[in-house]
């Protein structure tokens, strides 16, 4: 049977720009939560968010690329970059068509379409630049991954919202599992601190509110968490069939051995409980793993009120007793929810507590909630060792994904 | 050598700024092909002489754009049409 490792990985994310800047946060329990900057604040309410600090597109790419990439279209190719020339993975001819990109997002490029409405409907600007559409689209990433890197093979966006990078990375594993193709760069990247869009998450009020500190407002598992922090970034990674990698003698940074994609198909907005618990086990065995096989589980994690102590019930569920000794914890209380980042991000803080024998902790955790009573790994890091660890995404709409990385 | 503030120069300095060239490089004779301008260049640059001259370049005119010399007709035809002040 085909089997899949990855061999490139790639982030950018309020922790800053490359893996090492994001690990060196999360293993510190560092926040990169603050005052939003980036967009016009005059009709939001003390926006706060996990940007991507003092990002400079120019430093990475050419002004032909800042002219056509939205900003997560430039996070995704930045995060790319970082993945492939760290796999050090070379393709002949012959292989392009045997490689492909599957980046998911939730809201492609959108930091270029609040622009173009807010000039139309507020500025009353009558014309808007030829590169707004291939800037919006939502396969912008996926398509100028594959133009940088000659990836001629299937390549595809994802969009299911807080899933979309996790359901990314397990298609496109299914991809090389199946034998469509050989290498995939996967992932995903979003950018959704424009006005429009903060307003809108502002009126579903789910929103932790600034307070004082706004570095400590995401509080998941928390008995004092009030909602969730938009984040913003991209994740990559490069998945690759375990026998070519082995060949070419990559560096293997984990297994990626299971993967489940469900779907609750009851409610738009309510976590449920029994299809996220089926994404987990249908992820374990396909993994070839017993609950008690896995040493850390990354949670979806939000910090509302429902997510937190759902995802418990879901944990307590499939892993029974053992539920009270697996290390959890949300990596959203330091990068924020990257939307459809996220779940590479997650990924690739999981795969790295292999690496590193580090559990990153969650953060701001003050206060135990009776509705969540495991173990997060409260605001320190822990040294352990870890083998297997899965890493959930649980999207609005009831779409749930579930990855599993295991060391090689 | 056109006029320094001609619109013809005004055209020349703003498609050698886009595409990197050195201005005299471009002359009116040269085509967008010779120039490496792509179909994309062309309606960033169709934009760029839109949002400077304040004026609007209709769509069969634009397509028929293939030369540094068509713009600048293109450009003087719609000035002629609808004449604005000088955006320099």
């Amino acid at each position: 049977m085909r089997r899949v490792v990855i061999t490139g990985i790639g982030a950018v994310s309020a922790l800053g720009v490359g893996v090492p800047a994001l690990w060196e946060g999360l293993a510190a329990g560092r926040s990169g939560i603050r005052r939003v900057t980036v967009c016009d604040l005059d009709r939001l309410t003390d926006p706060i968010a996990a940007e991507v600090p003092s990002f400079d597109p120019a430093a990475y790419l050419s002004s032909d690329q800042l002219l056509i990439l939205d900003r997560y279209a430039a996070f995704a190719m930045v995060a790319a970059e970082e993945a492939w020339s760290g796999s050090g993975v070379t393709l002949t001819e012959e292989e392009r068509p045997r490689a492909g990109a599957l980046i998911g997002t939730g809201m492609g490029g959108v930091t270029r379409q609040d622009e173009c409405y807010r000039d139309m409907y507020d500025r009353g600007v009558t014309r808007t630049h030829p590169f707004t559409i291939p800037r919006i689209m939502y396969n912008a990433a996926a398509s100028h991954i594959s133009m940088k890197y000659r990836l001629e093979g299937p390549t595809l966006c994802i969009s299911t919202a807080c899933s979309s990078a996790s359901h990314a990375i397990g298609e496109a594993a299914e991809l090389v599992r199946s034998g469509r193709a050989d290498l995939m760069v996967a992932g995903g990247a979003d950018a959704p601190i424009a006005p429009g869009v903060v307003k809108a998450w502002e009126g579903m009020r789910v929103l932790a509110p600034a307070g004082d500190n706004p570095a400590t407002a995401c509080r998941p598992f928390s008995a004092d968490r009030q909602g969730l922090v938009l984040g913003e970034g991209a994740g990559i990674v490069i998945l690759e069939e375990r026998e070519r990698a082995m060949r070419r003698g990559a560096v293997i940074h984990a297994e990626l051995s299971g993967y489940s994609a469900t779907a609750d198909a009851a409610h738009i907005t309510a976590p449920g409980v029994e299809s996220p618990s089926r994404a987990i086990r249908q992820a374990l065995a396909q993994a070839g793993l017993n609950p008690e096989q896995i040493q850390y589980i990354n949670a979806h994690g939000t910090a509302t009120r429902l997510n937190d102590s759902t995802e418990t019930t879901i944990i307590k569920r499939v892993f029974g007793d053992y539920a009270r000794k697996v290390a959890i914890s949300s990596t959203k209380s330091m990068h924020g929810h990257m939307m459809g980042a996220s779940g590479a991000v997650e990924l690739i803080a999981t795969l790295m507590t292999i690496e590193r024998g580090v559990v990153p902790p969650t953060a701001n955790y003050r206060k135990p909630d009776p509705e969540c009573d495991l173990d997060y790994v409260p605001n320190q890091a822990r040294e352990m060792k870890v083998d297997a660890a899965i890493s959930n995404s649980f999207a609005f709409g009831g779409l749930n994904a579930v990855l599993v990385v295991t060391r090689v | 050598m056109p006029e320094p503030d001609s619109l013809e120069q005004k055209v020349i300095e703003l498609i050698a700024q886009k595409k990197r060239l050195p201005p005299e490089s471009v002359t009116l004779d040269s085509t967008f092909v010779e120039l490496g301008i792509d179909s994309l260049d062309g309606m960033d640059l169709l934009f760029t002489f839109e949002e400077t001259f304040k004026l609007s370049i209709p769509d069969e005119v634009a397509q028929q754009m293939k030369s540094v010399r068509q713009v600048t007709e293109a450009l003087r035809a719609a000035l002629a049409a609808n004449p604005q002040p000088s955006a320099n």
